[in-house]
């Protein structure tokens, strides 16, 4: 029995020793993080630009040009004072066809769905109170199910051309009501909350939407009735 | 500790000792985002690039971490790889990261990783270290596949986005949702249990040609 002899319980260690690893470790992985953030932070911003910009030309059908739209102090506004930051304001886009007649607006928008919140964008003539188009663009909505609101072609389709407000309404119930937008089975809550996000949204926006697109095309059909 | 080679240090963690099909570690992973071949291969890379880096770096500090704050050098280690492989994902395969979601992030959490650094890298040279990293990070990339490809092909009759299954097929979408994980990783376990059953009886065979009493008898 010589081995509980020989155990000698080991020297402390210096609470400086121990301050001083774990001081070292985070400030080296600090160090590290500081550089790999810095590295992948533009083609990361490049990445999101793209595929926002990807989704304004598919929900406003191909525009030839766009303006960025900012919400500043309750209207929205093309031309930011100095003082404003860009990046922390409410931005929506306004597209044209070549011709430089408006073909509406694209709103992004997000509320609380099944999973996690919802993003969208959609496109939206306020003119005729249309919807243009509507493309998902953060989602974690249950795979196979929640996520038909951005796969399910026939779902999607139908923000093409409905008249807002919107209501759902369940498969094979609907009126030819040009409101109406199908609901998916099995996806009863996503679908509901995509028709939550654009009618809130448009609730939000319709003032700020309907004065900027009277001082938008005013110009223009003064120049007509010349 | 019995000395291994370095074969046995990288074979082991493939097969006998593998992470997810036979020490059942990195569950969580294994189950979440396993419903396409292309996230379970992201997902596999990602964690076999955090466990190489991290033993890599656990091996080389070891001498110089106080037992007392080990765990949290450790992690403090493996959360740093972990940042770093979610933001190159984040700017590399944006669509993939999103499809993640948070088990980027929570491969800091998989046990199989400090695991890995508690039971061999912190008391082992850098080079066997190495080997057992790659060892166990290739096995559970196998099995990330597995997992991913039988998901793919019965949740969406296709593979990587291609079509493998012929003609009309109704894709079973439960094989796709979380309970398809479930019934998919069953049945993988049941398969490798079969087969180390099947691998310990077979050398009970050969030790006792004749049956455990058979001796006796003849005696």
């Amino acid at each position: 029995m010589s081995a509980p002899a020989q155990f000698q319980p080991k020297p402390d260690v210096p609470a400086w020793r121990l301050l001083v690893t774990l001081g070292l470790a985070g400030a080296l992985a600090g160090f590290v993080l500081v550089f790999v953030y810095q590295a992948t932070l533009p083609t990361i911003e490049r990445n999101r630009a793209e595929r926002l910009a990807a989704a304004i030309q598919e929900v406003l059908k191909a525009p030839d040009h766009y303006d960025t739209l900012y919400v500043y102090q309750g209207t929205l506004t093309r031309q930011l004072p100095a003082d404003a930051d860009p990046k922390k304001l409410e931005q929506i886009y306004f597209g044209y066809h070549a011709d430089s007649s408006p073909i509406g607006f694209a709103i992004a928008s997000g509320e609380p769905g099944f999973q996690d919140v919802v993003r969208l964008i959609f496109g939206y003539d306020h003119a005729t109170q249309t919807l243009l188009g509507m493309k998902v663009l953060e989602s974690k909505e249950t795979p196979g199910l929640g996520d038909k609101i951005e796969k399910n072609v026939d779902f999607v389709s139908q923000f093409d051309g409905v008249q807002t407000p919107l209501t759902g309404v369940k498969p094979r119930q609907s009126t030819g009501d040009p409101h109406e937008v199908d609901m998916i089975t099995g996806a009863t809550i996503s679908s509901r909350t995509v028709i939550k996000i654009i009618n809130n949204a448009l609730q939000r926006m319709g003032p700020m939407l309907e004065s900027y697109q009277a001082a938008a095309t005013g110009p223009q059909s003064a120049e007509v009735a010349q | 500790m019995s000395k291994t080679s370095p074969q046995q240090d990288f074979f082991r963690g493939i097969w006998r000792e593998n992470p997810v099909l036979i020490q059942m570690l990195g569950l969580c992973p294994a189950l979440a985002v396993s419903n396409t071949l292309e996230n379970s291969l992201v997902m596999g890379i990602a964690t076999f690039f955090v466990l190489t880096g991290s033993s890599l770096l656990v091996s080389i500090v070891k001498k110089a971490v106080p037992g007392e704050v080990r765990i949290s050098t450790y992690i403090l280690i493996i959360a740093t790889f972990v940042t770093v492989a979610d933001m190159t994902l984040e700017a590399l395969v944006p669509d993939i990261h999103k499809a993640l979601g948070a088990f980027v992030a929570l491969i800091v959490v998989n046990c199989m990783i400090l695991g890995r650094q508690e039971a061999f890298a912190s008391k082992n040279p850098v080079g066997r270290s190495l080997l057992d990293a790659f060892g166990t990070g290739f096995g559970f990339i196998i099995a990330m596949v597995m997992m991913g490809s039988i998901r793919e092909i019965l949740g969406t009759g296709a593979l990587l986005g291609m079509k493998v299954i012929p003609g009309p097929f109704e894709p079973w979408v439960i094989f796709i949702l979380p309970p398809g994980g479930f019934l998919t990783l069953g049945f993988w376990l049941l398969l490798f249990g079969w087969i180390e059953k099947r691998r310990v009886e077979r050398a009970r065979v050969r030790e006792w040609p004749h049956g455990v009493g058979a001796r006796e008898e003849a005696a």
